[in-house]
């Protein structure tokens, strides 16, 4: 039971947006540009980077939903999402995606755990001023709807 | 300096906004609806859970920038704001906003580490649900906020008359139309 009266028939984010339409618009606005609208991240890695902060939340809704999409938008290389629950060591993708990986779990941890050296191996790998602030603000804004999702119980 | 280049003549979440604006618009209108739109909560009750919060995560830039803005809706001082922080069970505020600070700072540690007990303990001090939601909503939106602003290592100003000059600017013209550079 969530902690408001909220539809018991409609999960997760679905039934506090219709509890609250008018945060639900920018809420969902966000996510639209985030993760669809164009961005230096492929929308795949974009989904990968959600689902990985909402795991690391143990936001099951978020996670099964960014998860399922990551895995849906790398096709032949679905596979590659559980390899990142595994192990992100062992996983096999670019080093530039795991530094950034990297990066979005010390943010989900808090902002203030990301060193000047995280930031620098991501660079090293390649990573761009636009790749960096997407990841960390895909990062932050898991932190929100994970929040948002679980503090109410849904 | 930022981990990113962005202009440094703008602390904190401002250069970010500056460097992607398309990201910074429905930040500013979700922190438009929550903090300043119609609600039972006021806007100073409002500013000081986003404060709360903020001073929770350690980020500097918000608990100040949010720490002004309440001093002007509260007409308080910076002191009754600190007192908040530290300790808002003495502090002079309503039974009802410490039951709603004590569920945002447990939203801050994560989702569920909200109890039912919190819940039902607002509840009986008179908050309703959509106060018990937006509380909810304001403590996971300034744990995104805080992290958006200490991920990217913005600068920020430690004059602290700096945060109280411009919480007033703020309060007056709001987030809708937020201009970065302004």
């Amino acid at each position: 039971m969530a902690h408001i009266p909220v539809s018991p028939e409609i999960p997760g984010i679905r039934s506090l947006a219709l509890f609250r339409p008018e945060t639900a618009k920018p809420l969902y606005a966000l996510v639209q540009v985030l993760l669809r609208q164009p961005s230096p991240l492929s929308a795949a890695e974009r989904e990968l980077l959600a689902a990985y902060v909402s795991f690391l939340n143990r936001c099951r809704f978020c996670t099964e939903s960014h998860a399922a999409a990551a895995r849906s938008l790398y096709g032949n290389e679905a596979g590659l999402v559980a390899e990142v629950f595994e192990n992100l060591d062992t996983a096999k993708i670019s080093p530039k995606l795991k530094a950034l990986l990297r990066i979005a779990e010390k943010v989900q941890q808090s902002g203030k755990a990301v060193t000047p050296q995280d930031i620098v191996v991501a660079r090293n790998e390649g990573a761009t001023d636009g790749e960096l602030h997407d990841t960390v603000l895909i990062a932050a804004t898991g932190c929100i709807f994970n929040r948002y999702v679980d503090g109410l119980d849904t | 300096m930022a981990h990113i280049n962005v202009d440094e003549n703008l602390p904190g979440i401002r250069g970010l906004m500056n460097f992607r604006p398309e990201t910074a618009q429905p930040m500013n209108e979700l922190a438009e609806v929550l903090l300043r739109m119609e609600n039972s909560l006021s806007r100073g009750e409002r500013e000081l859970i986003a404060t709360y919060v903020s001073s929770l995560n350690d980020c500097f830039f918000c608990q100040n920038a949010h720490g002004g803005i309440a001093q002007h809706y509260l007409q308080c001082d910076a002191a009754f704001i600190d007192n908040v922080k530290v300790d808002f069970v003495n502090s002079a505020i309503s039974d009802k906003l410490k039951a709603l600070l004590s569920i945002a700072g447990s939203v801050q540690k994560g989702g569920k580490h909200l109890t039912h007990d919190q819940v039902e303990h607002a509840r009986s001090l008179g908050a309703t649900d959509r106060e018990i939601h937006d509380t909810v909503l304001i403590s996971a939106a300034f744990c995104m906020f805080n992290r958006y602003v200490d991920g990217l290592g913005t600068s920020a100003p430690t004059d602290l008359d700096f945060y109280r000059n411009r919480g007033k600017q703020r309060a007056e013209e709001g987030y809708a139309h937020y201009d970065p550079k302004n």
